[in-house]
């Protein structure tokens, strides 16, 4: 069981449980604004972009290269920015913090 | 009830899909107090389409996992879900919609949502035969399954070699089964792609074990207790145990037509989604729309449309600001290969194949209407993919010698017209 924290674009803070499944998925099941999940999770949309608080990227693991390529020419990506789809849930997650990112 | 639209009370929407449940809840995002209701005749929580022939039909993945959104979130927002209900008229002048069971629903403002139904052509012993299927509805995979489990010798047979057919093709190969996919045109995809992703595409299937066959075209199919038989106007045949047709889908566009709203190839709807009457909109897979990025009417399937134009609608009916269409993207998995496209091609009378050294599995084709690109086609290639999009979204021409020469790095900075 891992906690997460979701943060939407008006600042509201939603903190959520999961198991399993992707971050994308908890915030999708749970109505998160802003986390749409267009592609349902292949890495082929970027409707799912978040900012991982600076703190936790380590929890977060490393991108792939597709992941990576898919957000360098996004105008609200920064060196935290991950696909929320590409991180499945497990315990080592507890207490991440995420920011929806704004769409390009 | 809002302020902007305090004088309405009651959304409709027929179809409970992508489109459909898009916008019902994009208008209680901007604001829609009045009461949303949305009317689907297949029963099952709405789900998402993609997958069904793809991860759920190789079965990594359940339906489940696929549900729109889960049903405590319509809840939440105060959407009613009618399920199980067919709408069998509407009428404009009441401006109420009736149900194959004698109900009737008044609405003030009524969104077409309803999408396509596949496409059977009028071949001698396919229609009301047992054992074929098409691939639209979550209860099509799961009786695709079935039949598959139940035959000994799992030969499935598929008619088209488009997104879905190919992609079905390769979803059976995991289920091991033996896999023959008849085309009608010279090559695969061709509807929809240059001969070199169609050539790739095919080589691929067939190194997967997939017998892929073009120029077939399906003249009449025989049953017998044990099996089929599909005979082509050249006088082959094939033998299978079960058959899939996917040849495309027609729009669902009969309820508008009946009720005197514009049809062509869809239901006609300007660049804010609306039809001719101004309380009544249509989105998604059944509208022929007007899009902004391309000047011209255009039907499109996918789930970027059905959600753009959702959202285009929801805000033209709460009164908000409307942003402009999206340039289309769609994406295709098969196997190992990931497909993603930007644009349309459509119109392009100049294309370049860009090959990346070293990965013959990594190249993309980038279509040009003379200096303007007009869509990119990136096979394992986010970059070509990104980049394509960031060109064709500026509309900044572009040096097609560099983009040709795979020794220049794919760059946005390369790649710009000096
Ligand atoms: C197997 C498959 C794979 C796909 N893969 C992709 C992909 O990888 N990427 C992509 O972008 N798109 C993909 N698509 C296309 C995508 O799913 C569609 O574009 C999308 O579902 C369109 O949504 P829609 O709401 O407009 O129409 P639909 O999904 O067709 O929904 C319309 C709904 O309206 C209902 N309806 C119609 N008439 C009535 C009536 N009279 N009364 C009551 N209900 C009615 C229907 O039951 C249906 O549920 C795929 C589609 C399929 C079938
Ligand atoms: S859901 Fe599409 S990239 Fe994450």
């Amino acid at each position: 069981m891992a906690k997460i924290n979701y943060v939407t674009l008006d600042n509201k803070k939603i903190t959520l449980e999961g198991n399993s499944g992707s971050l994308m998925k908890l915030a999708k099941d749970n109505g998160v604004k802003g986390i749409d999940g267009e592609c349902g999770g292949v890495c082929s949309c970027a409707t799912c972009h978040v900012h991982v608080n600076p703190e936790h990227m380590d929890k977060a693991g490393e991108a792939s290269e597709f992941e990576k390529d898919l957000l360098e020419l996004n105008d609200h990506s920064n060196e935290y920015s991950r696909l929320c789809c590409q991180i499945q849930i497990s315990d080592d997650l507890d207490g991440i913090e995420l920011k929806v990112a704004e769409r390009d | 009830m809002g302020a902007k639209n305090s004088h309405l009370n009651s959304c409709v929407i027929i179809g409970a899909n992508q489109a459909g449940v898009s916008i019902a809840f994009a208008l209680r995002e901007k604001g829609w107090k009045g009461d949303i209701t949305l009317f689907d005749m297949d029963p099952e929580l709405p789900y998402y389409r993609p997958p069904l022939s793809k991860s759920v039909l190789i079965g990594s993945e359940s339906l489940g996992d696929h549900a729109l959104k889960p049903i405590h979130l319509y809840k939440k927002e105060n959407i009613t879900l009618k399920l199980g209900h067919k709408v069998t008229s509407i009428d404009r002048i009441s401006k109420q919609i009736f149900l194959d069971n004698g109900s009737f629903y008044k609405y003030d403002i009524l969104v077409l949502a309803m999408g396509g139904r596949p496409i059977i052509p009028n071949i001698p012993g396919l229609k009301n035969s047992e054992s074929i299927f098409t691939i639209r509805t979550s209860r099509d995979t799961i009786a695709i399954r079935n039949t598959l489990d139940k035959s000994e010798k799992r030969r499935a047979l598929i008619i088209g070699a488009g997104y879905i057919g190919l992609e079905t093709a390769a979803s059976l190969i995991k289920l091991k089964a033996n896999v023959t996919v008849l085309e009608k045109e010279e090559r695969v995809l061709s509807r929809v792609t240059a001969p070199h992703l169609s050539n790739f595409y095919e080589f691929l299937h067939k190194r997967n074990g997939v017998e892929i066959f073009t120029n077939k075209e399906v003249i009449e199919v025989r049953s017998n207790s044990s099996d089929k038989e599909v005979i082509c106007s050249d006088g082959s045949s094939y033998f299978a145990d079960l058959i899939i047709v996917g040849i495309g889908i027609h729009a669902n566009k009969e309820l508008a037509e009946e009720t005197g709203l514009e049809v062509k190839n869809g239901v006609v709807v300007n660049d804010e989604a609306r039809t001719i009457d101004k309380n009544v909109f249509a989105i998604g897979d059944c509208a022929f729309q007007y899009h902004s990025f391309y000047r011209r009417y255009v039907r499109l399937e996918s789930i970027q449309n059905a959600n753009d134009q959702a959202e285009i609608a929801a805000s033209v009916i709460c009164k908000q600001e409307v942003s402009n269409h999206s340039i289309p993207w769609f994406w295709s998995d098969q196997y190992d290969v990931k497909l993603q496209i930007i644009g349309l091609s459509e119109g392009a009378n100049d294309i370049i194949i860009r090959q990346e050294n070293n990965n013959k599995k990594k190249f993309s084709i980038w279509y040009f209407q003379d200096n303007k690109l007009l869509a990119v086609q990136a096979v394992n290639d986010m970059k070509a993919y990104v980049i394509g999009t960031k060109f064709i979204k500026e509309n900044t021409p572009l040096d097609k010698s560099k983009l040709r020469d795979p020794d220049v790095e794919l760059k946005p900075t390369n790649l710009k017209f000096m």
